[in-house]
């Protein structure tokens, strides 16, 4: 490769990169309109519970640890994808996805819970604003494990070529991000709703 | 010829990975501990957990996320008017709504009201 196509490789890739990040930020809003909505109505009970009355906050720790833990991992998957060591990266995109799924599984088991206490989304505001916040940020957990396993699938089959790398890249952005979206729910949503 | 440094994306290494999630976990840790144990209540337990949420936001964004204003200030620009956004669309919806609450309220609230605005009956 010239310089010059190496250049602009480089280039395209910090675009890339930046672009993804602007995608991320505006997603950003998406969960401050929904993170609104939940601090309005969350008086909104309806004669149902509140939030102290059905939040397990063991449980949300748990969960809280494994997408830390998890973001964790998917940082070192980057380190080791820098410097080329293919069964590294798809080792720990594997712990990676193995702790999404479990925190994903928790959460969906706490719902599930819900539902069965008849305590689902059409209960009152609050459950609605709850349901609506906290599944949204599910659903983004799930994308980004479905698109985990095809980038790991992408890493076997062909290696760590410059545009694999890249889009490792961004699918880690896209995973811390998401870990600190979290942190806002744990905050906001669990520890301060369980007072 | 090298690239000149700022078009090549940001990373971190095992130190700086290490150091931000062990901060993390201390600090999402200390912020359940803060619940769990009911030392302080009210008022200063919100004061506590935002500043916890906050001290986090900044961990993350630095070791995980590489926000820094060397591999790209557009970066950081745009964060900085999401984060304007968010303050906006955030503190103006609860601003608003509970105007709307307080002048709306069923007559439950309306004691409060009453001893709130000094009304006398």
């Amino acid at each position: 490769m010239s310089e010059h196509t190496l250049l602009r490789q480089e280039h395209s890739d910090s675009t890339a990169v930046f672009g993804f990040w602007v995608y991320l930020m505006t997603d950003c809003v998406l969960f401050a309109a929904l993170f609104a909505v939940y601090a309005v109505l969350r008086t909104g009970t309806f004669g149902g519970p509140g939030g102290s009355e059905i939040f397990n906050l063991p449980n949300i720790l748990v969960e809280t640890f494994l997408l830390l833990t998890s973001s964790y991992t998917c940082g070192l998957a980057m380190l080791a994808a820098h410097k080329g060591r293919r069964n590294e990266v798809v080792a720990w995109f594997g712990a990676t996805f193995v702790l999404g799924f479990s925190f994903l599984a928790l959460e969906l088991s706490e719902f599930h819970q819900l539902l069965l206490d008849g305590n689902g989304p059409d209960r009152s505001a609050f459950l609605s604003s709850y349901f609506t916040l906290v599944g949204t940020h599910g659903l983004h957990i799930t994308i980004g494990l479905l698109w985990m396993l095809v980038l790991m699938s992408q890493v076997l089959k062909r290696g760590l070529k410059p545009m694999t790398l890249n889009r490792l890249a961004l699918l880690s952005l896209f995973w811390h991000f998401l870990d600190l979206i979290w942190i806002f729910i744990f905050t906001i949503v669990y520890l301060m709703g369980a007072k | 010829m090298s690239i000149p440094k700022h078009h090549l994306p940001a990373e971190g290494n095992l130190a700086s990975y290490t150091a931000g999630f062990l901060l993390s976990v201390i600090l999402s840790g200390a912020a359940y501990l803060a619940v769990e144990q009911g030392l302080v209540a009210g008022t200063q337990l919100i004061v506590m957990l935002v500043a916890f949420a906050i001290l986090q936001l900044m961990v993350q964004l630095v070791f995980f996320l590489h926000l820094d204003t060397v591999s790209s200030r557009w970066k950081l620009l745009v964060f900085l008017f999401m984060a304007m956004v968010v303050a906006i669309l955030v503190g103006g919806s609860i601003w608003i709504m509970n105007n709307l609450n307080y002048n709306m309220s069923p007559a439950a609230t309306n004691s409060f009201i009453i001893h709130d605005e000094g009304v006398t009956k």
